[in-house]
């Protein structure tokens, strides 16, 4: 198993003749997903991707369609929280949204709505997602990973590649990984991919990787305590960026300190979890909870 | 991508933020901006009466650094005005002061809207101690502080104003008034797509007004593009200049007091590198995400920008591949650095997409190599120091 991806995931991908969209569109099909469709409103009726995509106006057509199931968006920020209600409205179940700089407030209404109509959200302005050897979502290379045993959660990009690339080069392989963005408001928070990757029977370990600011990570340490049985490991980026820039005013007051990269350590290490100094010593530390 | 590119905030002026709270029927005392004591002495004529002359700082404590004067006639006006302009405050010389008609101030309080992660809400943050930071209050006596979440969908609601206002202990006389304050905050928080927005302290006089005597609005960067009137208000004054150059060319920047330069790809990398650098016993210049997709003239601008500052002894660049092609980097590198004035050692770790492609090309131009982040890192703190690894 793996989660929220895999072979019978259906995908289709809004913004797919834009420039990110057909090159990342490109990478996915090179490395199996099912893409059965795409959507430019003005272009439908075409394909794309050498004919192996057809084009649609809208996503509730597309869905009519093809049976589509999940969509990936890289259309323009300003047209970003449209589409993720468009896919919303299309019935989709699960939308990710790779588009980066998307307005806060924008992002606070779809939030709530998608959430109502029970749609799982992943980002915005987040890498995607990958389910080694079976659907790759979004920009996240596919060759750093190889299939194995250990599901990794991002809050960051290329820090995510970072740490797949250790762990691929030091023999450990993962189920899928998961990059759930680093806005303020993200439709999937740690403890939501947390929870799915202590349900699924061939995660046998976790590794999560957070950075300075908000408090989901410290948040995610308690559940970690108190619901995940399965051996982790982390890392926080961020040790040394200044803190008047980091912390604004708001994140300050609400959550009377926390939010530095010491108090997301501390509350990860109080919850048994070893946090690494640097991405290269995470298989290190996932050889020492028994992972082979 | 990641947390980092959305912190460099675009905070408001003073003056700035009660021009969008006037707009949305907030009562304050207006007054006029002056950068020279003669405009304060002209603005203070047309008060009439004693006045406040406030620098327009973004930096706190500005009151307790001189930055605050009273003055009862123009010529104390322009006299005061002449202490304030050219003051150091926290690093930033004030180069303009409000003159705004002074109060007589009978009580304070604390009236912020902000946005809550955590929550997903705006939220409503009130406190009796107006005045005072709200961090101070949250720390000394958080029982003094009300939140109130508003609902995400339809926003503040009567009953919500008129709790706050009893929170507050506004007076029964001055209830409608407060109701403008807060309804007024919330349109203007919600119309300038802002992260943060408070009147502190907002004062009952002793003449029985209520009135926003200072203002803040900090604005969510994303939006920005929506907003073009608000963007206008940026005080490139207050910023480092290296930051404005890098924000013009698509960098995400933050200057540090290291001396090692660093240009990564992705904010969460760009921190890990910084991290690493500060464990192999180094200090790094700076925080630098030269974005997805960089290629020749974003790499030559981010040199530019991080040699700009004499204290850079090496840079460290670390590139991971994904959007970005690892080739087309190490072109830009080699390009630019033949432009460069004045050149320090380079440690380049290119891995990733093109990764391979890359490697000639950094080997040709001697730039030194490293196949690990840690080893990258040693490196640069070792070449800063002019030895090797």
């Amino acid at each position: 198993m793996s989660i929220l991806v895999n072979r019978d995931t259906r995908l289709v991908v809004q913004g797919v003749t834009g420039r990110e969209g057909a090159f990342h569109s490109t990478a996915m099909l090179e490395y199996g997903t099912n893409i059965v469709a795409g959507v430019t409103p003005g272009k439908g009726g075409q394909s794309t991707l050498d004919g192996r995509v057809p084009v649609f106006d809208t996503v509730a057509e597309a869905v009519e369609q093809t049976g589509a199931t999940a969509s990936c968006i890289f259309v323009p920020a300003a047209f970003a929280p449209d589409a993720m209600l468009e896919a919303a409205d299309g019935g989709l179940a699960l939308v990710i949204c790779i588009t980066e700089g998307v307005p806060v407030l924008d992002m606070l209404r779809v939030y709530h709505v998608l959430k109502q109509k029970g749609v799982r959200l992943i980002g915005p302005n987040c890498p995607g997602l990958t389910s080694v050897d079976e659907a790759k979502v979004g920009i996240i290379p596919g060759n750093i990973h190889v299939r194995g045993s250990v599901g990794l959660v991002s809050r960051s990009g290329t820090l995510t590649y970072e740490v797949v690339q250790a762990m691929t080069d030091a023999g450990i392989g993962q189920t899928t990984t998961v990059g759930i963005g680093g806005d303020p408001i993200v439709g999937t928070t740690f403890v939501d991919v947390l929870d799915m990757f202590n349900q699924d029977d061939e995660t046998e370990a976790i590794v999560m990787i957070g950075e300075i600011g908000g408090e989901e990570e410290e948040r995610a340490a308690e559940f970690c305590a108190r619901e995940v049985r399965k051996p982790m490991a982390a890392f926080i980026a961020g040790r040394t960026a200044p803190p008047g820039r980091r912390m604004g005013h708001a994140g300050a007051i609400i959550s009377g300190g926390a939010g530095t990269a010491e108090s997301k350590r501390t509350a990860l290490e109080a919850a048994g979890i070893r946090v690494a100094d640097s991405p290269s010593h995470i298989p290190q530390l996932l050889r020492d909870v028994g992972v082979r | 991508m990641g947390a980092a590119t959305q912190e460099i905030r675009l905070k408001l002026q003073e003056y700035r933020s009660k021009e969008i709270l006037a707009r949305h029927g907030v009562p304050l005392l207006g007054g006029a901006t002056a950068t020279t004591p003669e405009q304060a002495r002209a603005a203070a004529a047309d008060i009439a009466g004693p006045v406040v002359v406030k620098a327009q700082v973004l930096v706190g404590g500005r009151g307790k650094a001189g930055g605050v004067k009273l003055a009862a006639n123009p010529d104390e006006t322009a006299d005061r005005a002449r202490e304030i302009i050219g003051l150091d405050i926290k690093g930033t010389t004030v180069k303009t002061v409000l003159v705004a008609p002074a109060a007589e101030i009978a009580h304070e309080y604390y009236l912020g809207l902000i946005l809550d992660r955590a929550t997903r809400a705006i939220t409503v943050i009130a406190s009796a101690e107006g005045g005072v930071e709200i961090e101070e209050t949250a720390k000394t006596s958080p029982e003094a502080i009300l939140r109130l979440r508003l609902h995400p969908l339809i926003g503040l609601q009567e009953h919500q104003v008129r709790r706050v206002g009893f929170f507050l202990g506004i007076p029964a006389e001055l209830r409608n008034d407060f109701a403008a304050v807060l309804r007024g905050l919330h349109a203007a928080f919600m119309e300038s797509d802002a992260d943060l927005a408070e009147v502190n302290p907002l004062v009952v006089t002793d003449g029985g007004r209520l009135l926003a005597l200072d203002a803040k609005i900090v604005l969510d960067d994303s939006a920005l593009p929506r907003h073009p009137d608000l963007e206008a208000m940026r005080d490139l004054n207050e910023e480092e200049p290296s930051e404005i150059a890098a924000r013009e060319a698509g960098i995400s920047f933050i200057k540090l007091e290291g001396t090692i330069g660093c240009m990564v790809n992705g904010a969460g990398l760009a921190m890990t590198t910084m991290d690493l650098v500060k464990l192999a016993g180094g200090e790094p210049a700076n925080f630098l995400d030269i974005g997805g997709g960089a290629k020749a003239d974003r790499v030559a601008a981010a040199f530019r920008i991080i040699l700009d500052d004499p204290n850079v002894k090496a840079i460290l660049i670390n590139i991971f591949g994904g959007i970005t092609r690892g080739d087309e980097v190490a072109r830009g590198i080699v390009e630019a650095r033949a432009g460069l004035t004045r050149d320090v050692p380079m440690v380049v770790r290119i891995v990733g997409t093109n990764a391979n492609e890359a490697e000639p090309i950094l080997a040709e131009a001697n730039l030194i190599t490293a196949d690990s982040l840690d080893d990258a890192a040693a490196k640069a703190v070792a070449a800063a120091e002019g030895r090797t690894a």
